[in-house]
């Protein structure tokens, strides 16, 4: 039929794809933790129609040929590591890390996940969980009848128990790095889960090897900045648009050529 | 029959081809780094007996626009843009040194530095840039890349290795099937050390739409005056018919 046809077609697939990627960060603008996407758009493969520099007689080469593009393709979504803002909760089971690393999370399945989300409660056993309820690794079990409790710079969970005036040390919590963060999969839940494409993840306490320190009573906000993903909702949409007017407009030749021949 | 018929049939033909080649450009609208493809057509002569009327049409893509497109700010500090027409090398699918604009640049988990696609980037030194495992990347303004090392202070600070940016001389430059820039041989090119680069900037396309779907719509109206000839010359020879029926 029309070439054009297809090729508008995977400009108007690539437009949804980063329609859907924008959608995605605006609706998690306010989630702790959340660390936003791009969508990574290539140009298709060439096709040579003409070949460029074939004789066109002997003696003489067609100068420029032709060599037909096939669109646009997405090649992937690149996820932005980027620091959120940080917000002051003064709440004392709310931990931010300042840096890189990722907090360590033992999922249902015994497989560890990742995450930045700080927001953590207690569960019936004493013992520190993600809002999903999930344990976090290393587990922190604080003792009975306990008053406060502090997670310092470096890791170290302290708590004072009623009775006692010298706060006993319980554990450290240690962060994950990794190489490559942004080949980490997201798996939902503000969790992420180790691929080949992130490396393996080194685990240290925190300050140690770049993964950063923890602030407790801090929580990092989204790194989704809401002007930029409307201002990139604007130009998806007026492509889009551009889009499918080629189709229409190969359309209408086709239909053209069905109503005069 | 007249031959008219095919003449107009090539134009048509080519009017279409002509028509993929902007509708491309328009789906990669935004891809970052991407150069318009040109589209333009040529008069192939095929004289035969009598008067000299058979000019076909031949749709040809001369050339790549290599203007440079808008900078759009992302603040992520592996993100490049590369001022004064400066082109970035990295090696192709097929080994060779190739060149794109376009500098969403990643680490893999080889610690190699690789653009959006995946191709690993060239560093001055005429090899693939790595970085070791760092805490802070920097790409200054002259393409050096400077880490801070795991567990180093703000003291001890790297210099890894420096991107490799060239600048390509219009003439002999084409896009290959991948979309990269190539240079005619694949000779690899000189780096070109007075080029600069703006980190946490991205190059948007350099299409037009405005153009491009003007041209769209120029090259419909052509493709329907093709057809209509068409129709003309079915017209004509029905009517040489009725003249020659015995009725």
């Amino acid at each position: 039929m029309h070439g054009a046809l297809f090729v508008a077609k995977t400009g108007l697939t690539a437009q949804d794809t980063q329609l859907k990627v924008i959608s995605n960060n605006l609706a998690n603008v306010s989630t702790v933790g959340f660390k936003k996407d791009r969508a990574v758009f290539e140009d298709l493969l060439y096709q040579i129609k003409r070949q460029p520099g074939a004789d066109s007689a002997q003696g003489t080469q067609l100068p420029s040929g032709l060599q037909l593009g096939n669109g646009v393709r997405v090649v992937g979504t690149q996820k932005l590591f980027q620091e959120g803002d940080m917000q002051v909760t003064d709440e004392a089971f709310d931990v931010a890390i300042n840096g890189l690393g990722f907090f360590q999370v033992s999922m249902p399945n015994g497989e560890i996940g990742y995450t930045r989300n700080g927001q953590f409660h207690l569960n019936s056993d004493n013992e520190l969980v993600t809002t999903e309820g999930y344990l976090i690794e290393p587990a922190v079990t604080l003792p009975d009848e306990t008053q406060t409790f502090t997670i310092g710079v470096d890791g170290t969970v302290t708590a004072v128990v009623a009775g006692s005036a010298t706060p006993v040390a319980i554990t450290q919590l240690e962060l994950a790095g990794f190489v490559n963060p942004a080949g980490l999969q997201a798996i939902g839940q503000n969790l992420f889960i180790e691929t080949a494409a992130s490396g393996a993840p080194e685990v240290a306490a925190p300050g140690d090897a770049g993964t950063g320190i923890l602030r407790q009573g801090m929580l990092e906000g989204s790194n989704v900045n809401s002007v930029e993903e409307l201002v990139n909702m604007i130009t998806t949409q007026r492509a889009y648009e551009i889009n499918s007017k080629v189709i229409s407009t190969a359309d209408e030749m086709l239909s053209y050529v069905s109503q005069q021949l | 029959m007249d031959k008219v018929i095919f003449v107009a049939m090539s134009g048509a033909r080519e009017n279409m081809l002509a028509q993929q080649t902007h509708a491309n450009n328009l789906a990669n609208v935004s891809t970052t780094g991407f150069k318009t493809d040109l589209a333009q057509a040529r008069a192939m002569q095929v004289f035969g007996e009598g008067l000299p009327t058979r000019v076909y049409a031949m749709t040809e893509r001369p050339a790549t626009d290599t203007t440079t497109g808008t900078f759009i700010q992302t603040g992520r500090a592996l993100d490049v843009a590369v001022d004064g027409g400066g082109w970035l090398a990295v090696i192709g699918s097929d080994g060779q040194e190739a060149y794109t604009k376009s500098g969403e640049l990643q680490l893999n988990a080889a610690n190699q530095l690789v653009t959006g696609s995946g191709l690993p980037v060239m560093g001055n030194g005429g090899i693939p840039i790595s970085i070791p495992d760092a805490e802070q990347i920097e790409i200054g303004s002259d393409g050096t890349i400077t880490i801070r090392s795991v567990g180093d202070t703000a003291a001890e600070l790297a210099v890894v290795d420096r991107l490799k940016m060239v600048q390509l001389d219009e003439q002999s430059i084409f896009k290959g099937l991948d979309g990269l820039m190539h240079v005619d041989g694949n000779a690899a090119q000189p780096a070109d050390l007075d080029l600069k680069l703006r980190s946490g900037y991205l190059e948007s396309s350099n299409v037009n739409a405005v153009n491009e779907l003007t041209s769209i719509i120029s090259l419909a109206r052509q493709f329907e005056m093709n057809i209509k000839m068409m129709k003309t010359a079915e017209e004509n020879s029905s009517a040489a018919t009725k003249i020659l029926q015995l009725s």
